[in-house]
Formats: structure tokens, C-alpha cells, sequence
């Protein structure tokens, strides 16, 4: 699953004070933001990147739904219709014993489905390949990557970068999608691949 | 920075208003209702003292219990070293001032049932009954009005000593400038005499003073949940009134620093201790239904009957369920209704009058049995409680800043985010 290859020109900063304007400011100035890679969550940052509301809470309501539904439907269709059992004389269709089964059930199916949501999402799967903009994006740096279109000159951003107060600034080229391979292999670009 | 809170007339208007509505309600249950008839003939058709002590006691125990937990909520708080809370910090002092008021009521009604021999409350207070009653008998040593009175007695005073102390501490802090070490000086003694005040709460309303003023009217009948499934609902309906409160204020345009942020962390107060409460009554319900005995049933059953006749709470048992369970399960679940001023609002009425409804139904059936009403006797009677709360948070709000302006923690709430 391979995205396709673009030009990146990458920031590195080491306080959020510094990225949280600059992250308005390159919004500002229109070019366009691809992600900003922290060590933590960063409060507030989703709202200056300008990202929208995630509808994985959407998704989780609809999984526990399906959850309680399964549990209810399948209890009610064993101890009714499948295999009838008198337990100390409760009646076949014994709500209040089965709502804790329920409950676990509702819980379980909304916690698998959004963690299974969430990596699809941030594409993430054991052996999924995905390009690192710098080694230090999740340790100690903040990583800003602005993706380039046709119309954007690398050069112009970099001195943006470099005014808003990056410590360090390159430009990659990268895939943006996700891909099978290994991380201890030498990275290679799908494009230079045989047969591409 | 003018902090300060006038009183609008409305509010004075809306608070004599209910006083008086609910003192005509009283007097006129003093008049016609004969309260201090003999219990012992209080059955049948002459119900209407029965009736006037146990509308009292679901009332005042519940609105007693209700402003109460905005000094739970301010205590626990303090000791997780929460800083969101304090931009409306001032509004849970508020209502916890009505402690002492509401204490001093609930304690005269409590007294004169126990003390007036009120034995179709509380029929453990017949002695001659007692004696011949194998259970009660065992029960004696706590359900006798010398220790009812004394435990009540101390607790209501605890509750009101130290929640002064809380009060005036943080009302004085707010006295001239701050420095590090008064601020550190503050914590420090805030967070003693708040963990002071949540032991002795764990200890009453938590664990043992439920089973007091509210189980024993079920003498036979136990249950080791029910206290903290009252806590739970009137720790959940304490939210409420706080939430109400805040945005009130909000709309008079005080409380600058209240945000959406801090309505979202009220409204997730209100829908998981709605959950909460929930879970407790479910156990209290699941397990006594699982091991069907005889004497733990007769409770629901006196509520919802049997399968082949339906009690006379049959009704208000599930409407309880669903007002206080089911509503805010639902309808506080998105971010969005958490985030709406009018909704929490709306939400926030219904789960006061939800939980006012589940005191009703823990009081009513083992009293009145099946000659409980809901008449505008019923509604009447809180009137004067919900007037007295008015009356003293008012007065709290007007008198003293509504911001603690010295709080260390104030920035932390002021750019509270969720």
C-alpha cells in the first residue's frame, strides 16, 4: 500500500513555546502542514494544526452497540431457543444475570474495535514500514513536515522554517503511505524498487 | 477584576418565593395532616401523619446529603491536587454553607421523629416490638434513639466544623498578597483538613449513616451497597446543583474564567457518576434477585411486586431507572452535548429531580406502603429546601468574591483544557 512519493521539507524544534507559533504560521502563510511529530501529547496542538474532531468515538459507540446486541441476542437465543436450562428455578429469560455479560461485552467489542481502528488510522501493524523524518521525532525533538506541491519552492520554506525558529532543516523525499518491510533494512524508496 | 456578586432580585424574588411556598406547604401539613397524632393508629385512611414525617425526612435527608457533597466534591478535589475546579471554586463554598442550615433542620426533624416515638417511620423505635423480635433485637445496640441521636448529632457538627474550616481558609487566603511560602503553607493546610473532612464523610454518609436515617426504615431488611448508593446519588445530584450554579453565574456574566472546558469536566462528572450510581444500584438489585431470599426480596417487592402482582412503586422504580440512568447515559455521551450550556442545564434539572424521585422511593414503601401520593403536598415540601439552599449559597455568593483570586492553582484553571 504504497502512497505516493513527495518532497518534505522538515523542521526540527526543541520547544513547544517556539512550535506552537510557527505551526500558525506556516497555516498562515498556506503552506500545507502533512503532520507535526512530538515527543508527548501536546495539548492544543490539534487545534493550531487544524485538524478536525476524530470520529473514533463515533466508531467506538457503534462497536459497543454491536456488542451489547451480540451478547443479549446470543444469550437470549441460547438459554430460550437452543438450550433451555432451569437455574434455581430463574426463569429461561434471566435479564439481570445476563447483564454483566452484556456489559463486558459492550466493553470488549468497543476497546478492540478502536484500538484496531485507531492503528488503521495512524497505520500502524507489526511490519508495516513507515518513513521516520527524523530519528529524534518521538524521543526528544518536535518534527514539522511541510509537504511540497508543484508550486511550492523548498528553498522559500526552508528560510520560512529557519525564521520561525527550527534548530534544524532538510528536505526528504518520502512516501507518505504505509508498506511491508523492516526498519533494520536500509530504507529504499518503493519507486527504486524493480520494476516500478 | 471586579469579582464581586450582586445579587439580582429575581434571585431574592425566586428564593422568598419557594420559602414561602414551601412554609404554606408545612403549615398546612402541620394543620390538616395531625403529625403529632399517635403513630399507632396511623393506618388505613389515617395515613396523613405518617405522611407528613416521611415526605420531611426524604426531603431534608436528601437535600442535607445533595449540598453536602459540594463540600465532598471540593475536599476530594483538593487532595487529587486538582486545579480545573477552581475558577468556580467559591460556587461549591456556596453551597456547602447550606450545611450547617440544612443540618439544623434535618436534625429537628430527625429528633422529633425519633424523640416523638414515630413508629410507623421507624418501627424499631417500639420497644414492646423490639422485644419480641428476634432480628431487631440483635439490631438494638445501634437502632436506639440514644446512639440514632448522638451519631447523627456528631456528624452533622463534623460536617459543619470542618467545612467552615475549609471555607474561612480558603476566604482568607484571598487577604492580601501571595507569596511562595504562603502558598505552600496553604496547600499544605488544605489538603490536612480536607482529607480530615473526607474520612469523616467515608465514615457517615459513605458507609454508615445511610443505613441510619434511610435503611432502618426497612428494619429487617440490609443491604451493605445501599450506603454508597446513596452517596452515589446524591453525590451525582451535588454535581448537578454545582453545575446549575456555575452556569447561572455564567449567564449574569460573572465567573470569568469558567470556560466550556470546565462545563465539559462537570458534564463528565454528571454522566459517570450517573453510570456509577447505576452499578450500584444493579448490584444491590442483581444479587438480592440472584439469591432470592425471602427476606432480602421482601424490599423489591414492596416496590415492584411479583411477577403475578405488580407493586404499588412499580412505575417510579423503573422511571428512576431510566431519568437517572438511561437519560444521561445517552444523552450525556457525546462531547458535543457535554460542551451545551442549555442541554447541561436541562440534564441537570432532570438528575435532581431523578434522584429526589429514588429518595422518594427508598422512604415511601417502607412507611406509607401502598398510600404513598405525589400531591402538591410532595412537591411543596422541598420548595422550603430548595429555598434554603438559595437562601445560604446566595448570600455566600454576594458576600465574597467569586474568584479566589490568591489560589495558586487559578492559572492552571484558567487555561484548563480538556
Amino acid at each position: 500500500m504504497a502512497g505516493g512519493i513527495k518532497k518534505f521539507v522538515v523542521g526540527a524544534f526543541d520547544d513547544e513555546k517556539v512550535l506552537f507559533p510557527a505551526v500558525k504560521n506556516v497555516r498562515k502563510a498556506g503552506y500545507k502542514i502533512h503532520d507535526v511529530y512530538t515527543p508527548f501529547p501536546v495539548h492544543g496542538l490539534d487545534h493550531a494544526m487544524g485538524l478536525r474532531e476524530t470520529s473514533l468515538h463515533t466508531a467506538g459507540f457503534f462497536y459497543a452497540i454491536t456488542g451489547t446486541c451480540t451478547a443479549l441476542g446470543f444469550m437470549t437465543w441460547i438459554f430460550t431457543k437452543d438450550w433451555p436450562i432451569n437455574v434455581g428455578g430463574k426463569p429461561f429469560f434471566a435479564l439481570p444475570a445476563w447483564i454483566p455479560i452484556t456489559f463486558e461485552l459492550t466493553v470488549l467489542f468497543s476497546a478492540v474495535g478502536m484500538v484496531l481502528t485507531f492503528c488503521y488510522l495512524c497505520q500502524l501493524a507489526p511490519f508495516v514500514k513507515k518513513h521516520h523524518f527524523h530519528p529524534r521525532a518521538t524521543d526528544d525533538l518536535f518534527i514539522m513536515a511541510i509537504e511540497c506541491t508543484d508550486k511550492t519552492n523548498p528553498d522559500e520554506v526552508q528560510s520560512f522554517l529557519k525564521n520561525a525558529g527550527a534548530m534544524e532543516i532538510n528536505v526528504q523525499e518520502a512516501e507518505t503511505g504505509w508498506w511491508l518491510g523492516r526498519y533494520d533494512r536500509e530504507q529504499k524508496l518503493y519507486k527504486d524498487e524493480k520494476g516500478y | 477584576m471586579n469579582h464581586q456578586f450582586e445579587l439580582p432580585g429575581s434571585y431574592k424574588k425566586w428564593t422568598y418565593g419557594l420559602l414561602a411556598v414551601g412554609l404554606i406547604a408545612v403549615i398546612y401539613g402541620f394543620i390538616m395532616y395531625h403529625p403529632f397524632a399517635d403513630p399507632h393508629h396511623a393506618h388505613g385512611d389515617h395515613k396523613n401523619s405518617t405522611r407528613f414525617w416521611a415526605v420531611l425526612l426524604q426531603n431534608s435527608v436528601y437535600f442535607l446529603l445533595v449540598v453536602n457533597a459540594a463540600m465532598f466534591f471540593l475536599c476530594v478535589t483538593t487532595m487529587a491536587m486538582g486545579g480545573w475546579q477552581i475558577a468556580f471554586r467559591r460556587v461549591t463554598e456556596a453551597i456547602s454553607s447550606a450545611v450547617p442550615i440544612m443540618g439544623l433542620v434535618t436534625l429537628v426533624i430527625l429528633m422529633t421523629i425519633v424523640w416523638g416515638g414515630r413508629t410507623d417511620i421507624y418501627h424499631w423505635l417500639d420497644k414492646e416490638h423490639v422485644a419480641h423480635d428476634h432480628i431487631l433485637k440483635g439490631k438494638a445496640g445501634f437502632l436506639n434513639p440514644v446512639f440514632y441521636s448522638v451519631f447523627s448529632v456528631v456528624t452533622v457538627v463534623l460536617w459543619w466544623l470542618l467545612g467552615k474550616k475549609m471555607r474561612s481558609m480558603s476566604l482568607k487566603h484571598d487577604e492580601g498578597e501571595t507569596s511562595h511560602e504562603r502558598n505552600k503553607k496553604f496547600i499544605w493546610d488544605n489538603t490536612v483538613w480536607a482529607s480530615l473532612f473526607t474520612v469523616v464523610f467515608a465514615l457517615s454518609v459513605a458507609s454508615t449513616l445511610p443505613w441510619l436515617w434511610l435503611m432502618s426504615i426497612d428494619a429487617h431488611w440490609y443491604s451493605t451497597m445501599y450506603s454508597w448508593y446513596t452517596f452515589a446519588s446524591t453525590f451525582v445530584a451535588g454535581i448537578a446543583l454545582m453545575a446549575l450554579y456555575v452556569i447561572y453565574l455564567k449567564n449574569k456574566g460573572q465567573l470569568e474564567f469558567v470556560t466550556e472546558e470546565h462545563l465539559h469536566d462537570l458534564g463528565k462528572f454528571m454522566f459517570a457518576f450517573s453510570v456509577f450510581w447505576t452499578y450500584l444500584w444493579f448490584s444491590q438489585y442483581m444479587l438480592i434477585w440472584y439469591s432470592n431470599q425471602p427476606e432480602e426480596t421482601k424490599y423489591f417487592v414492596e416496590r415492584i411486586g411479583t411477577a403475578e402482582k405488580a407493586g404499588p412503586y412499580k412505575g417510579i422504580f423503573f422511571f428512576n431507572l431510566i431519568v437517572n440512568f438511561l437519560a444521561p447515559l445517552l444523552i450525556l455521551m457525546r462531547r458535543g452535548s457535554k460542551r451545551n450550556w442549555t442541554l447541561i442545564t436541562f440534564m441537570a434539572v432532570l438528575i435532581i429531580f431523578g434522584h429526589w424521585i429514588d429518595f422518594y422511593q427508598m422512604v415511601m414503601p417502607g412507611t406509607l406502603k401502598d398510600k404513598a401520593q405525589l400531591m402538591p403536598f410532595e412537591f411543596g415540601v422541598p420548595c422550603l429546601f430548595i429555598g434554603l439552599i438559595m437562601w445560604a449559597t446566595g448570600g455566600y455568593l454576594s458576600k465574597h468574591s467569586l474568584t479566589p483570586r490568591n489560589n495558586p492553582f487559578l492559572k492552571e484553571s484558567m487555561i484548563h483544557h480538556t
